[in-house]
């Protein structure tokens, strides 16, 4: 395990942001119409400097000798439109949505760099947007993302409990044969599952976490006694121990309260996980069954971008179709892995193996990557 | 194995730049003035143009650094790759001016935004950078619908004496060099480019280098490669535009029918050539010279006593033997002794790490722009590969050849210009 529900902690900080869907209708006119820019070199005249909410006009000539560049900001210098490459001599018409009333700022940028040449810009008015349709597509994405922790939480422990009779029993080729099934549905559901303080690492600890004075606990410390060492003493104990923490856990998991941003953070999450410890074969050191893990990572994040999915197609179809894409593309390369009703091990994959891995999640993760600014951005 | 015959592209370079040196110190002192055929030189904001009837970074002012990947594409959609070429044009020509990748790139999008540029290029100038494309034979297979627009002289290197390439560092679909005095700008360059990608390219390798090992320019001093001697002597400099399109511009008539895109392009060769340094620095000065052909301090011929003299291969030492010898680099190189074909290099020198024994993974990164990668670089290769005396200190790991398409004129991209 690693820091990686860092995603999710910042995700827990704004809970309401994703709520406040978006805003106001055009408004049909901006007062007086269009909104003159003379950009030169040195200057940046702007005919007007507020305007009532709604989208707004700017028609920006460029009467200097560099490339310009005509940027409206919100605060904290977020882009809410912008015109580029505004060669010498042209002029470029764009609209802003400006729904939210507040101060804005306006700047030229003489050859495309720096700061550039910013004056205040206000927005009249008063804020728009009630609740809207986008806002119920969201809450029921909350719902289903819900229902599916729930139910994969509910298979964990039941096969959890499987798995710690097993050991407890002595049947290491059923314990060993059971373990990536059981471990794949933590998998699917890990930044639920390990946002949970110290139960992570006693359940999915590597061990590494004896370095950070804890004991060698959990499913890895089993795996290791399945593979390498045989059963040892304490053995029956540790599972025991094991099946008391995954009981916690999986009551927490299932009284979670979520929100849309962490559904998006989660799945980009898991990418990340599958990116940067399991591709590298790093999480199932002794019984290297990576690959059961890679592909149930893929598909918990497959499960909160289909929560998604009635929101997104609303919002940005052409995402939505990328991400789906993609995602089919990485079905298929893992798919070429398949053995039984597993995966052939991953000491059994060849650099080529895995570069094609590699290229396939890179290519999914970047358009997950963006999902947190669909979901919570304006 | 006859180690004596494994030498080779160095010499491409050096023995043409070596022996072309003479060339240069005589019009050193003229400026640059060939706009149109080459492109203006970077102003004093460390812009170079990144429009105009050549693409930049062919010869343009050889920049410090060097940051080269080759791609494979990784779709059979066409119109993702034609898609994510008009996005890098977007993108190169906003990077050459040092803006961010995108409007806003680095913190413009807001909390919750995936910033869409890394952001470590932002307040660094330009420092000259420049982006340049090219295209691998296996591009135009039937997977995108390009076999008709392939030029008939894209076809893969032939084999030579004494290669050890390794696939992992050869061929690629797609090549972006990213070069600018600012080895972080180059970088950034090539990593968003890079990033901008995925699911239509991914990296099949690149290639870091610091030091340009050629000058072209006649305002350029002659630098050294890693075995310490003057290289690129006699390269053709951006102010030499009969020699440019003699030898470095494909001609129209070079590229018929759906080939024509790239009238006005280059072909570029791109070899990997690991040096065995540690041999190389244990070898005394009177061999490491005979080697090269070369004096080592001043870089005159053997026998002359300037770096830009020219060589004089009929010369008799008093020994009644060759004063450069018959395996010299220079002599094998050298455009008198092949036909008269000369390139462009505008290599780097590299060292990737240590090679895990106790050895620098150190040598040139050799680079060059010609008309015809078959008329030019293979006849030179064949008779370097041959007979170069060099080939006892140098490897070559790795291997591409591209077709580099011309520049752009305003409003045109990539993606048009490579798929009509």
């Amino acid at each position: 395990v690693r820091p990686r529900s860092l995603a999710l902690a910042a995700a827990f900080a704004v809970p309401a942001l994703a709520l406040t869907g978006c805003a106001a209708q055009d408004a049909e006119d901006a007062a007086g119409g269009a909104i003159t820019v003379k950009a030169t070199d040195t200057a940046c005249e702007v005919s007007r400097t507020s305007a009532p909410a709604g989208q707004i006009e700017f028609t920006v000539t460029n009467a200097g000798t560099k490339v310009n560049e005509f940027y409206v900001y919100a605060a904290n210098d977020r882009v809410v439109g912008e015109v580029e490459n505004i060669s010498p001599g042209l002029t470029r018409t764009f609209l802003v949505d400006l729904s939210d009333p507040g101060t804005y700022r306006t700047a030229c940028k003489p050859g495309m760099v720096g700061d550039g040449i910013r004056a205040d810009f206000t927005v009249t008015g008063s804020a728009a947007a009630a609740p809207t349709s986008t806002d119920a597509a969201l809450a029921s994405a909350v719902t289903e993302y819900r229902e599916f922790v729930s139910g994969e939480a509910d298979e964990f422990l039941e096969q959890t409990a499987e798995f710690v009779a097993l050991v407890k029993a002595g049947k290491v080729s059923e314990a060993k044969a059971l373990y990536p099934s059981a471990r794949s549905h933590w998998e699917r559901i890990e930044p639920v599952a390990e946002s949970f303080g110290d139960l992570d690492p006693k359940i999915d600890g590597r061990a590494e976490v004896v370095a950070d004075g804890m004991a060698f606990t959990g499913y890895h410390r089993l795996e290791k006694d399945l593979w390498v060492d045989g059963l040892q003493a304490d053995s029956p104990a540790i599972a025991d121990q094991l099946l008391t923490d995954v009981t916690e856990l999986v009551e927490k998991a299932k009284a979670v309260e979520l929100n849309p941003l962490q559904l998006a953070n989660g799945a980009k999450a898991l990418l990340d996980e599958m990116a940067t410890s399991k591709i590298t074969g790093e999480e199932e050191t002794y019984s290297h069954t990576d690959l059961w893990d890679l592909d149930a990572n893929f598909e918990g994040a497959e499960a909160a971008i289909d929560a998604l999915r009635p929101y997104l197609t609303a919002k940005n179809p052409a995402l939505m179709a990328t991400i789906d894409q993609r995602a089919a593309a990485f079905d298929e390369v893992i798919d070429t892995h398949k053995k039984g009703d597993g995966f052939v091990l991953y000491p059994e994959l060849s650099p080529a193996d895995l570069k094609a891995l590699t290229a396939a999640l890179d290519a999914f993760s970047e358009p997950v990557a963006t999902l947190a600014g669909e979901v919570a951005g304006t | 194995v006859n180690r004596s015959t494994r030498r080779a592209v160095l010499a491409t370079g050096a023995g043409a730049a070596l022996a072309g040196a003479a060339a240069g110190l005589t019009y050193a002192a003229g400026p640059a003035t060939a706009v149109g055929t080459t492109e203006v030189d970077a102003g004093d904001d460390g812009i170079v143009p990144f429009r105009g009837p050549r693409q930049g970074g062919i010869t343009t002012a050889a920049q410090d650094r060097l940051h080269l990947v080759a791609l494979d594409v990784v779709t059979d959609d066409a119109d993702a790759l034609r898609n994510l070429l008009t996005r890098w044009t977007v993108a190169a020509e906003r990077l050459t001016l040092g803006a961010e990748a995108a409007p806003g790139g680095v913190a413009g999008g807001g909390p919750w935004k995936v910033p869409q540029d890394t952001g470590e290029a932002l307040d660094l100038a330009p420092g000259r950078l420049t982006v340049t494309i090219g295209y691998g034979p296996r591009l135009f297979d039937d997977r995108f619908g390009l076999s008709d627009r392939r030029p008939e002289a894209l076809r893969e290197l032939p084999a030579f004496l004494g290669d050890a390439l390794d696939p992992a560092r050869s061929g690629g679909d797609i090549v972006i060099q990213a070069c600018s005095d600012d080895p972080q700008v180059a970088v950034h360059a090539v990593r968003n480019l890079v990033r901008m990608g995925f699911g239509v390219v991914s990296a099949r390798w690149s290639q870091l280098g610091f030091g340009r090992t050629s000058s072209t320019s006649q305002a350029q001093v002659t630098p050294r490669n890693m075995f310490g001697f003057k290289d690129g002597t006699s390269n053709i400099t951006s102010e030499d535009t009969d020699a440019l399109d003699e030898h470095v511009w494909v001609a129209p008539q070079d590229v018929s029918g759906g080939a024509a895109w790239l009238a006005g392009g280059s072909y570029l060769v791109a070899r990997r050539i690991r040096m065995h340094i540690e041999v190389w620095d244990r070898t005394p000065l009177m061999e490491q010279e005979e080697v090269i052909g070369r004096d080592k301090k001043i870089g005159a011929p053997l026998g002359r006593s300037a770096e830009f003299d020219e060589p004089d291969f009929a010369a008799l030492g008093t020994d009644g033997l060759p004063r450069i010898p018959a395996t010299a680099h220079v002599r094998l190189a050298h455009h008198d002794n092949l036909g008269g074909v000369r390139i462009l290099r505008r290599g780097y020198n590299f060292t990737d790490g240590t090679d895990g024994q106790g050895h620098l993974d150190a040598g040139l990164f050799f680079l060059a722009y010609m008309r015809d990668a078959h008329r030019q670089f293979v006849p030179m290769q064949r008779a370097l590969a041959r007979a170069d005396h060099l080939n006892e200190y140098i490897r070559h790991t790795g291997s591409a050849v591209f077709a580099c398409p011309p520049g752009l004129a305003a409003g045109d991209d990539w993606g048009t210009q490579l798929f009509g």
